[in-house]
């Protein structure tokens, strides 16, 4: 990860969010401070700042003070509610972009999610 | 006696600074400030004036015009400024007969912040050889000692002119590392001085760039590498979709096209994609680069 071209606080916030998503960090639980962060992905501890407050603003993430950040109660539906929104924009469409591009009509494409679906 | 009085006044606070060797002018009317407890990329080409600029800062050379103020008050021969200010010089000098162990022996003196077990720590890591004479290490091992002594001074404010010539990736590695681990536990104000941008772009909160003695970018460095962006594609379509737009650079191989521009919007983002193009990001290197050839013209008129 950092390096994909979007803003390094952005990449950030998404792998975090990513981790609550898939469980790995849990719901009221304690998330690395900005320092650990910074350490771990070897980004400014400022830049590291700017990416867990993006989660603070949007209610992902909440401060005990003195304590530290916890995961929100709540979270993990709300990420995945908007993540479902941007799945058309973001997969579907470049995936419809693509298979036009070599010619397989939608018919096909969607035999060909049902056949990947029993192998995967 | 304390030189700084209020905690989030600027610790460096330049304005107008000239100065000029013979006909050259090294620094050519620079201002700008140093916010505390930041981490600064002093990014430009090799004699671009970094190193002078670092040397009036940390009164080793005398202004031509211009005014300085390190915590709140001139350098020039003050001892209460330069005792919180560190100095990593590119090729610092030492005394002949002096072992590597006398570098590290002497350093208290001059830094009231010094941590000898951090410095035992790093000397371990770094492996420097104690005993040798200083006139035998190697360029990496003297870069390596300049890297203990930057970090284990504390100062408040440190400067590390093109740290690392001559150390291995482990080693560069070593110090970033330790760097931000140091500066989340003591921060402090730390100015990068490098022509080698990719390398360090990820620590850094501002940048300064500077070319021809003069302050080109002065910018959040999440700012800079968000301003552009590149699109990639048939040439025909690269050019419908720039058309009208400030281009930044262009490239190009056979029916192929590559072109920088200023950032986009979402909008923009998704016509792009519709249109077939793909966006790339664009290093804060390569944007450095592109944005010094802009105004290259100029550079040319008074070199």
């Amino acid at each position: 990860m950092i390096d994909d071209g979007k803003p390094i606080f952005v990449q950030l916030a998404e792998q975090i969010e990513n981790d609550i998503i898939d469980g790995v960090i849990e719901e009221e639980s304690q998330i690395p401070s900005t320092n650990e962060f910074a350490a771990f992905y070897r980004i400014n501890p400022a830049t590291a700042g700017r990416g867990v407050n993006r989660l603070v603003e949007d209610g992902v993430v909440y401060k005990k003070r003195g304590i530290g950040m916890f995961v929100a109660q709540g979270a993990r539906e709300r990420l995945i509610a908007q993540r479902r929104e941007g799945f058309r924009e973001e997969y579907l469409r470049p995936l419809l972009r693509e298979a036009a591009k070599l010619g397989i009509d939608p018919k096909q494409l969607s035999d060909m999610i049902r056949t990947e679906e029993v192998t995967a | 006696m304390t030189a700084a009085t209020n905690p989030t006044a600027p610790v460096v606070r330049v304005d107008g600074l000239t100065k000029r060797f013979g006909s050259f002018t090294a620094v050519d009317g620079v201002s700008f400030t140093l916010e505390p407890d930041r981490i600064y990329g002093l990014l430009g080409r090799n004699g671009a004036g970094k190193t002078t600029l670092m040397q009036l800062l940390t009164a080793q050379q005398f202004p031509t015009t211009g005014g300085i103020e390190v915590f709140g008050e001139s350098p020039m021969e003050n001892p209460a400024v330069l005792r919180r200010v560190c100095f990593v010089k590119e090729s610092q000098k030492y005394p002949d007969d002096w072992r590597v162990k006398h570098v590290f022996a002497s350093a208290p003196w001059f830094f009231d912040n010094w941590d000898a077990a951090f410095a035992e720590r790093l000397i371990q890591e770094f492996r420097l050889p104690m005993k040798r004479p200083i006139k035998k290490v190697s360029r990496g091992q003297l870069s390596a000692i300049g890297v203990v002594v930057g970090l284990a001074s504390r100062a408040p404010l440190t400067f590390f002119d093109e740290p690392y010539l001559g150390l291995d990736a482990v080693a560069r590695q070593i110090f970033y590392d330790r760097l931000l681990e140091d500066f989340a536990e003591h921060p402090r104000t730390v100015v990068l001085s490098t022509h080698l941008i990719d390398e360090v772009s990820n620590l850094l909160e501002h940048v300064l760039v500077i070319d021809d003695g003069r302050i080109l970018i002065d910018q959040d460095a999440e700012d800079v590498r968000s301003s552009a962006i590149t699109v990639v594609g048939g040439r025909r379509a690269v050019d419908a979709f720039v058309a009208g737009r400030e281009v930044l650079h262009r490239d190009g191989v056979g029916g192929l096209a590559s072109v920088t521009v200023p950032a986009l919007t979402d909008a923009e983002r998704r016509d792009a994609a519709d249109a077939g193009l793909e966006l790339a990001p664009v290093s804060l290197q390569q944007l450095i680069v592109r944005r010094t050839n802009t105004t290259e013209k100029e550079f040319e008129q008074t070199s």
